[in-house]
This record gives C-alpha cells, sequence and structure tokens, in this order.
C-alpha cells in the first residue's frame, strides 16, 4: 500500500493491520507525553482545498504526535482558479520536500489524480462523495474497540442513516463494515440514496424506526440543508420525523447499542437528543481515535521505525 | 501549355454502391477522369491491399475557431480530418462568436478554404448564441450555404420553440440537428449514471435525459413533417426509439460516434477526464444495442464529435473538466476495429450517408466514376497500428486510443483533385 486513496484497495486483514498500529497509537497518547520521534524529519504537507479545520487539526495532531513536521495549505478552488492549477500547486509543494500529503478536496478523484504528480504518499482526506479512508477506519476501530470484538464486525448490524447519496463517510465505511463482517442497513428516502444502486451486502430501510430497536451501532450522518433545494426531501422537519435520532427513538435502543456521528453535528435535524445524555454515544471517542488511527495510516504508510514507537521524544 | 497532371490511385478496390471491384482510378484537373485497369499517370498512388472510396464526410466536428485556438485551429483540425480520410467536415456552430450569423459562418468556411485540405462546411445555430431562447435566421444562413443547423452541446429545451424551429426549417429545406440532452436531468453530471458512478461519489446523466428529448422531437417530425437528424446518440433505448421513427415513415437520421461503440463508462473509474465526454460512455449491453443499430441500417452514420482540449484545460478534477475527446484521425480505425462493417457499409456510414445528411452530396459521397469530383480516400483494413497522442495532426492530444492498437487506417487522402495526405502524411 503506497498510498491510501480509496478504502477499495484495503481487504479486511489489512485493515485489521491498520487497526492493531492504532491500538500502540492510543497507547501513546495515553502517556503523559504523547509524542514520539517514528517519523522525525519527515515532512507531512495537509493540502486542503476545502475547508475542514477538524480533519486537518486531526492529521496534523496525528503527525506532530509522530514528530514529523507538518506544512499547510489552505485554498478556496477560488484561488485556483486565479492562475495556478491544481497540478502545479502539488509540483511546487513537492518540490519543497514532502513526504507524504494529506489532500481534501470537494471534487471526488483528486487525491488519485494528485498520486500522479507527486512521489510522495498520498492521504485521502476527503474527496467530494467519493471517499473518507481514515473517517471508515476510525470508525471501524471505535466499533471494535467498543465492543471488545478484536479486529471483526462479524453479527454485528450497523445502520448507517441519512444522506448516503452526497456522503464519501458512508461510501467508506458501507465499504469497511462489509468486509468486517458486518451487517449493514442504509436508511435513507430513496432520493438520498445513490441511483446506480448501494455496494453488495448493503441492505435498505426507508425510515429509522425500521433498524432502532435492533441495531448494534445507529451511525447518523450529518443532514445538509441545501438538499431541500433541489427537492431531495421536502422539508427538515419531514426529514426528522422519519429519520431524525429523538429521545422516544433513542429510548428504544437496546441498551448496548453505539450512536455514532461524523461530525458536525445538525442538533434539531438528525440529532434531536442530546448525546451527551446517550449512555451509548461515542461521538467523542470516533474524535479521539482519529487521531490515533491518522497517526497508524502516517506511520504505515511513510514507513516508520518501529523502534520511534518506543520512547519518548528528548 | 502545360499539359494537365494525371493522378492515378493504383491497384485498389474500388467502393461504389452495389459494386465492389478491383480498379484503377484516373484524376485530372479535380476530377474523375478514368476507372478501369492498368491505368498510368504522372502521379501515381500506390493502393495495393487499400479500398478506394468517396472521401469521408464528418457530421460532427469541433474545429474550435473562432474562440479557441489554444485547442485546435481550422487547419489543424482539417489536417487530422484530411488524415483520417475525410475529404469533407461539419464545423459545429459552438465557437465564440456562434455560428450564427452570416459573417461568422463565412469565416469559418473562408479559413477552410485558405487551409485547403478539407472542405469546410459550417453548420448554423438553431437558436441565437445557442441560448435557446430565439431563433436564429436559417434563411439568410440558408442563403449563406448553411444546409444543417444545431445547438450541440445543448438541447434545445423549450418544446414550443423546438416545434416553431422545425415549422420555419422545413420551409427552407434545411435540416436542424439535436443533441437530446433534458438539462434538467443532467445537472453536474460527470459520467454515465450506473453502478460505476455510484461507486464513486459523482453525479450521473441518465440514459433517460437522452430519450425523453429524443422521443419528444421525434413525435415533432411527426407533427411538422420536417427531418431531423440526432447527434451522437448513446443509449440502447435511443436506438429503439429511431429503430420505431423510421418503421413509420418519418424523415429522422441518425449518427453514433466510434467511441460509443468502443468504450464503456468502466474505464471512468481511473478517474482519466481524457474519458469524459457529452453524452457520456454507456454500458456494454448499450455498446451492443449501438451495433446492432449500426448493422441493421437504424443508424445513418458514424460522426467523431471530434472536440479538442487544450492539456491544461482538461488536466481538471473529473467534475469539472470539460467533456470531449479527440476522433477524427482514429474514427476508421475505431469503427472497423470495434464493428469491422463491409466495405460497401463503411461507406455508407462515413460517407454517403453524411453527405446526404449534411446536403454536399452534389460534391462528396459520390460515386468514384468519370466526371465524379475526385474527393477520396484510399485506406486499408488491415493495417494494424498505435495510437499515440504524440503524433496526432491535431493542436491538441486528448485521445482516448492512446497505447491502444487499432486495425485499420487511411493512407492516402485526394481533395478537390490534389493529394493532400499520401501515405499517411499530411501536405504541410
Amino acid at each position: 500500500m503506497k498510498h491510501l486513496i480509496t478504502t477499495a484497495g484495503l481487504d479486511a486483514a489489512e485493515i485489521g493491520n491498520l487497526l492493531d498500529v492504532a491500538d500502540h497509537m492510543a497507547e501513546i497518547n495515553s502517556r503523559p507525553v504523547p509524542k514520539v520521534p517514528a517519523l522525525r524529519g519527515r515532512t507531512v504537507a495537509s493540502v486542503f482545498f476545502e475547508d475542514s479545520t477538524r480533519t486537518r487539526l486531526s492529521f496534523e495532531t496525528a503527525a506532530k504526535r509522530l514528530s514529523a513536521d507538518t506544512m499547510t495549505f489552505s485554498a478556496s478552488t477560488s484561488s485556483l482558479n486565479k492562475g495556478e492549477s491544481l497540478r502545479d500547486t502539488i509540483e511546487t509543494l513537492s518540490a519543497m520536500g514532502v513526504d507524504a500529503f494529506v489532500v481534501r478536496h470537494k471534487s471526488s478523484g483528486v487525491p488519485e489524480a494528485v498520486t500522479q504528480w507527486t512521489d510522495a504518499v498520498v492521504i485521502n482526506a476527503g474527496d467530494g462523495w467519493h471517499q473518507h479512508p481514515t473517517q471508515a477506519l476510525l470508525d471501524a476501530f471505535t466499533v471494535t474497540r467498543s465492543f471488545g470484538d478484536g479486529n471483526t464486525m462479524q453479527g454485528r448490524h450497523i445502520a448507517i442513516v441519512g444522506d448516503i447519496k452526497h456522503s464519501r463517510v458512508a461510501r467508506s465505511c458501507m465499504d469497511v463494515f462489509v468486509k468486517l463482517g458486518a451487517r449493514v442497513t442504509a436508511v435513507a428516502p430513496s432520493t438520498l440514496l445513490p441511483a446506480g444502486g448501494l455496494p453488495g451486502g448493503v441492505a435498505v430501510a426507508h425510515g429509522i424506526d425500521d433498524v432502532v430497536g435492533e441495531c448494534d451501532v445507529l451511525y447518523m450522518l450529518r443532514m445538509q440543508r441545501e438538499r431541500m433545494d433541489s427537492a431531495l426531501v421536502p422539508e427538515l422537519g419531514e426529514y426528522s420525523a422519519r429519520f431524525g435520532l429523538d429521545p422516544a427513538r433513542a429510548a428504544r435502543l437496546p441498551a448496548h447499542s453505539l450512536v455514532m456521528h461524523p461530525g458536525p453535528m445538525n442538533r434539531g435535524v438528525e440529532m434531536l437528543v442530546d448525546p451527551s445524555h446517550l449512555p451509548g454515544s461515542r461521538i467523542l471517542a470516533q474524535v479521539a481515535n482519529g487521531v490515533s488511527v491518522r497517526m497508524a495510516v502516517l506511520f504505515s504508510l511513510l514507513g516508520g521505525a518501529a523502534a520511534g514507537l518506543e520512547r519518548g521524544d528528548s | 501549355m502545360a499539359q494537365k497532371k494525371r493522378i492515378v490511385v493504383k491497384g485498389g478496390t474500388v467502393v461504389n454502391p452495389g459494386a465492389v471491384a478491383p480498379a484503377d482510378v484516373a484524376i485530372v484537373d479535380g476530377l474523375v477522369v478514368e476507372v478501369g485497369q492498368g491505368l498510368d499517370g504522372d502521379d501515381v498512388l500506390d493502393a495495393t491491399g487499400c479500398h478506394v472510396s468517396s472521401g469521408f464526410v464528418d457530421l460532427h466536428t469541433h474545429l474550435r475557431e473562432p474562440g479557441k485556438e489554444e485547442a485546435e485551429t481550422i487547419e489543424t483540425g482539417s489536417r487530422a480530418a484530411a488524415l483520417g480520410g475525410y475529404t469533407a467536415v461539419v464545423a459545429m456552430p459552438n465557437t465564440d462568436p456562434a455560428q450564427d450569423s452570416v459573417m461568422v459562418v463565412e469565416f469559418v468556411r473562408e479559413q477552410g478554404r485558405r487551409a485547403g485540405l478539407v472542405d469546410v462546411h459550417p453548420a448554423g445555430c438553431i437558436t441565437v448564441g445557442r441560448a435557446g431562447t430565439a431563433l436564429a435566421p436559417y434563411a439568410s444562413l440558408a442563403a449563406a450555404g448553411v444546409r444543417i443547423f444545431t445547438d450541440d452541446g445543448n438541447g434545445v429545451q423549450d418544446p414550443l420553440l423546438m416545434r416553431r424551429a422545425l415549422e420555419y426549417a422545413r420551409d427552407l429545406g434545411v435540416t436542424l440537428a439535436q443533441h437530446c440532452e433534458v438539462s434538467r436531468l443532467t445537472e453536474g453530471a460527470v459520467m454515465h449514471e450506473g453502478s460505476c458512478c455510484s461507486a464513486m461519489g459523482v453525479p450521473g446523466w441518465p440514459a433517460l435525459a437522452e430519450e425523453l428529448m429524443l422521443h419528444r422531437d421525434i413525435e415533432l417530425v411527426r407533427l411538422t413533417g420536417a427531418p431531423m437528424h440526432f447527434l451522437h446518440l448513446s443509449t440502447a433505448g435511443s436506438v429503439e426509439l429511431v429503430r420505431r421513427a423510421k418503421a413509420d415513415g418519418l424523415p429522422v437520421t441518425a449518427e453514433v460516434t466510434p467511441h460509443h461503440l468502443a468504450l464503456d463508462h468502466e474505464l471512468l473509474a481511473g478517474w482519466d477526464p481524457v474519458f469524459k465526454v457529452n453524452p457520456p460512455l454507456r454500458t456494454r449491453g448499450d455498446i451492443e444495442a449501438l451495433k446492432q443499430g449500426v448493422a441493421d441500417g437504424t443508424i445513418d452514420a458514424v460522426a467523431t464529435d471530434h472536440a479538442p482540449h487544450a492539456a491544461h484545460a482538461k488536466e481538471l478534477p473529473l467534475d469539472q473538466a470539460p467533456p470531449g475527446m479527440l476522433g477524427l484521425e482514429t474514427a476508421l480505425g475505431v469503427l472497423v476495429t470495434a464493428v469491422a462493417p463491409a466495405p460497401e457499409r463503411l461507406c455508407e456510414l462515413m460517407s454517403w450517408n453524411p453527405a446526404r445528411i449534411a446536403g454536399i452530396d452534389d460534391r462528396h459521397g459520390r460515386p468514384v466514376a468519370p466526371g465524379e469530383p475526385a474527393n477520396i480516400a484510399v485506406w486499408d483494413t488491415s493495417e494494424v497500428w498505435t495510437v499515440s497522442r504524440h503524433a496526432l495532426a491535431s493542436r491538441s492530444t486528448n485521445t482516448p486510443y492512446h497505447g491502444m492498437e487499432l486495425r485499420g487506417r487511411n493512407r492516402h487522402t485526394i481533395h478537390d483533385g490534389r493529394v493532400v495526405v499520401r501515405d499517411r502524411k499530411a501536405l504541410a
């Protein structure tokens, strides 16, 4: 594995290996000084063509805890329209000496294109509606570690609720969860499901009530208000009534069930209950695990020395 | 007075309607003067192993001039056409300014004359500026020699305007050509709506968007009696709609592109914008239906939709890259490789039918016979060659066939009695 562009190229064993490395990283993060020299002298560039402070900070925190140097390039795509092409941007940064690019772009396929323009490792931090592989890995880590299931999701039922069609998180998660053996149900109106169908092994439901009484994980997606403008849903109130998590539905969740959300949450739309009142909420755990999993990805792709994980930086 | 040069195409098989037979062809002063055995002349072109036919006619060429000369000029596009065996091309009107006025149309035609490699026939616009709101001045443009009108790149969305356009065009004896796409169904679309686009997370271009407008227009032809041509059909459903319209005796014609006969939507999985085209590459099932349509005569013509784009313009994220691919220099090879039609059928698809649809069958798509204009292609259906984007005459390099092996290639082209391509090399 040279790059991490999509989860499609990962099999269950490779995913398991990354999760094992993430365990190690989580242990480092629990130390009083959560910093190791594993990637000292390496440079990780966050190239974010679409704003995402949370994901960028998560990657940069991960890189810094491994002692990599970081640089940040933030640009709205409009500044590229002033002249410099995407390719010129990547080649220019590459010439400064970058070992890994962490790329976020609103257009699907950009991280794949970037691999043609640099010898550095490319990590997809979210592209269009296509993929967000580290999100799926951190979610798999969160689910398996919460249940103590090792690296498998065998026998678990995960319901992903919301705008599947426009969600890179959903595409990556469906792929990873199915590969790890979970039973996955996509819960959405047909207008928010991909027109060309779902991946093999993913079932469909058209209301949260169909799954809330028996799922092991309720994975809520952010519902964007602009979806109403394109007549994909009539109004947010109706969406909330069919697909929102309210107190009554939360009360029907099995006691062991987890509630997850990739953030940012839309309170009052898909989340009609305060997650801090839900014992099964793993929403903040997802954020913490995100750092560990991204450390694991950076460490694995950049070929960091295992010895570099053993002691804190002096 | 110096004797006029006599060109002889020697040793080939002449393809005429109902007659495919070995013969030499002699040309003097722009006309075929003799077709027979053992001819000689001042300039002999070897046609051993080749077919000799009327030159090809492309119903669908984007020459980009005026407006986008960085991608193609009328001269570079004409050279690409001549290399492909074409002696005439219909230049699509989505130039800048658009070909909706006599001035622009005459400029394009004149630039074609200056290049002197193929006849360049500008298509007019159906609506002013291709904006879909007001009819272009068909009568003035027809008086300036325009025979075919289209807003190609845009479908005419307004059904009332389309009805009026057909009624008005009918009186003038010109043909309207539709790019079938209901634009509300394809907003933001990047590729064929199917399993591949759903996995990739890009907006899809459903087959319905083409078929819905095609169906509407077939019914408008039924209502008005005006002839209509359908550009670059891409779906199995479209072939069936045209088949039924023809069975009903309606005056409709249809073209397909070589790429829709050879390439499918799964090629987009590598994210290379060179495979982005409008209408998009479809499924294997659509390809088979298009081939069936080509075989049974439902499809009248193969047209390239040659659409050059400068490298920097095409090298964008897939959703932002402009659609379109080169086609003039590879059309014959792709058609022979993908479909392998018999020589007569190939000439119908590439020359005879498109010349008639374009309204230029007085000089193109003619029999190879004494007294006829010498617009001739000499092509070899057994030559195997590898396409290189660096070895094309077009100013752009966006061919989807780079590195691909094709069977079938044009060898010589004679335009208006002049050898413009000799042994796969164009005149400088």
